[in-house]
């Protein structure tokens, strides 16, 4: 794997690892940001202000006035090359609900004749596989997931919606997503997971982070609603739907 | 000064908001910094009002912003290069930019229009805002910061806590920098033709009307891609020069959304964007390129600048009375002829605060 500096600025600098869409990317660019945390801990990597973590690349943003490229890059080599050469890490395992029917589901039906299978095979395809979550970004929250089954990519639509609802569960080319907020889109829309993804009153105010593992459960329309007076009643809690099973590395958020 | 002062949005004039230092840590879960767009106004219209220097202020373009005072008097300072008005008991008078200013209950300032630059920052002394993820920048997108995450609106009220102190004045405005906008070639200058960067180089291009606080869309001569004007979506700077398929850049700013997936063919260094920032649509300018090192010499050289113009910041009398006027005038009357209009000459006796230096 060949890593590439990038210039963005003044006040930071991409490590690129490649540019495609890829596990293996993927595995190195979530080493790199969690060497890079542990090492700001210790007290190092003075200036660095925040990382951001993308399919294939880590952005880093650091104070000019306090640090420079040359003094980063120096204490960031030792790190790049273990970073090319890791193991996926384990990731959190999150098995969210998602309601497949009725007006949860626009495109549903359309996707399944433009894909010659049935509704049903479409939801047991979609819903059968295991997703990684690549990065967060479009939105506060929004989650690129993949890789979707090779016999469920499609181009996005060819006009994008004004206004897709909050909550809509959506693919496109190879990637899946859960929209947090109302906004436009051009993915198509396959159901809606009524656990929210974003709440800034949160520590960690999105649900999801890179490199997390997601499964989605269907789930009935009442099904659907009751979950989602649940939660507005505090009864039900995000938390609930992270899976702990072997080899997860936050077992401590489970006791929820 | 009373405790329970607030201050009335009458009219918030063009994508007003409130806005601090901006959010940082987030950008990883798809937040954005926010924040003003040219932080050295609001260090001055901080400085000014006698708040902390990144305290949250009204970031307002193309002037229209009127507030009201509601339920005492308090202190508001204005940085950018405004036509101020203000509207009270003894009739309607106008105040240059660049100072505080200490309203009378029910007294109402206005930004009339700016006379250079599109933002203006004006600052309340003692405003109180909650952080939300750590700032109180309003970024509309998510609900984020502000009051209820909202844009200011007709009729909102902002709290604030005041503190007694004086009015300050800027006595020398920063001048206005005409220089062309620098920036650093990259992060993808090799998705685009070799005469590309060239033309950005070498070219005039113009503010276009798509200009707001995520973006400004410029116009000019395309820059045309080398293959497809398309990446798999990699991170964006407050600065980014994205260039869709089109080739019209596009320079993001402190709302534009934290990844994208059109190729970025430079950077405008952080030093220069508040002035590309601040051009109104319309208006034309050049870039010009320098390495990722000369940009942070340039971000240095320029805090320099910016510490050295808050450090003569001074303080004038409750009516305007500059001292450090007074004083270089050598004065024992109390009168002062040599002062601008507004500036009310005042006996040294009236002056009653504590933290004014005293003859």
């Amino acid at each position: 794997m060949s890593v590439s500096i990038l210039d963005a600025g003044d006040a930071a600098l991409t490590i690129e690892f490649g540019d495609a869409i890829d596990r293996g990317l993927l595995a190195a660019v979530n080493a790199l940001d969690a060497a890079i945390a542990r090492r700001q801990a210790e007290g190092g990597l003075a200036g660095l202000i925040e990382t951001m973590p993308t399919f294939r690349s880590l952005t880093l943003f650091y104070d000019p006035l306090a640090t420079g490229r040359e003094a980063l890059l120096a204490e960031l080599q030792p790190l790049l090359a273990a970073a090319a050469h890791a193991a996926p890490a384990p990731g959190r395992h999150w098995r969210l609900p998602v309601c497949y029917e009725g007006e949860a589901a626009p495109d549903l039906a359309e996707v399944a004749r433009t894909l010659e299978i049935t509704e049903a095979e479409l939801v047991a395809l979609h819903s059968g596989t295991e997703y990684r979550v690549y990065m967060l970004g479009f939105l506060p929250g929004f989650p690129f997931m993949g890789d979707l089954p090779e016999k469920l990519r499609l181009p996005r639509r060819a006009t994008p919606r004004v206004r897709v609802p909050k909550g809509s569960v959506a693919i496109a080319t190879g990637l899946t997503a859960i929209y947090p907020w109302e906004s436009p889109g051009g993915w198509h829309l396959l159901g809606r997971c009524p656990v929210p993804l974003f709440d800034a009153r949160r520590d960690s105010p999105a649900l999801l982070a890179a490199g997390d593992r997601v499964r989605f459960v269907p789930v009935g329309a009442d099904d659907c609603r009751a979950i989602e007076a649940g939660l507005r009643r505090g009864e039900l809690d995000p938390l609930d739907w992270l899976h702990a099973d072997a080899g997860d590395r936050v077992m401590a958020q489970d006791g929820a | 000064m009373t405790s329970h002062a607030a201050l009335e949005i009458v009219a918030p004039g063009a994508y007003a908001s409130l806005q601090d230092g901006g959010r940082r840590g987030y950008r990883r879960i798809g937040v954005p910094w926010a924040g003003v767009l040219d932080p050295r106004l609001m260090r001055i219209a901080n400085a000014l009002a006698g708040n902390a220097e990144d305290a949250p202020v009204i970031e307002c373009f193309d002037g229209g912003l009127q507030v009201a005072v509601r339920g005492g008097a308090l202190r508001v300072a204005v940085a950018g290069d405004a036509n101020v008005e203000v509207d009270g008991r003894d009739g309607r008078r106008n105040l240059p930019s660049w100072r505080s200013v200490t309203l009378a209950e029910g007294e109402r300032l206005c930004i009339r229009r700016m006379a250079r630059g599109r933002i203006a920052v004006v600052a309340v002394a003692g405003l109180k805002l909650p952080a939300v993820m750590g700032s109180a920048s309003t970024y509309v997108r998510a609900g984020l910061g502000g009051l209820d995450g909202r844009a200011l609106a007709p009729g909102m009220r902002l709290p604030v806590d005041t503190g007694d102190g004086v009015d300050r004045a800027l006595p020398q405005p920063p001048l206005a920098d005409a220089g062309p906008i620098r920036i650093v070639p990259g992060p993808q200058a090799g998705h685009f033709t070799d005469e590309a960067l060239q033309t950005l180089l070498v070219s005039e291009y113009r503010v276009t009307a798509e200009a707001d606080r995520m973006g400004i869309r410029l116009d000019g001569p395309r820059l045309a891609h080398r293959g497809a004007a398309e990446i798999v979506s990699d991170a964006t700077v407050p600065g980014s020069i994205q260039v869709p398929g089109n080739g019209r850049p596009i320079v993001l700013l402190a709302d534009a959304q934290t990844a994208g997936g059109y190729p970025k063919i430079a950077t405008v260094i952080t030093a220069d964007l508040p002035r590309l920032a601040s051009l109104w649509p319309g208006q034309a300018l050049r870039f010009a390129a320098v390495t990722a090192d000369e940009g942070a010499s340039i971000a240095r050289a320029s805090e320099a600048e910016m510490r050295a113009l808050l450090a003569t910041i001074r303080p004038l009398l409750p009516d305007g009375v500059d001292l450090a006027v007074l004083y270089g005038a050598n004065l024992v009357g109390g009168v002062v002829h040599a002062l601008a209009p507004e500036y009310r000459p005042l006996p040294f006796e009236q002056a009653g605060d504590e933290r004014s230096p005293r003859p």
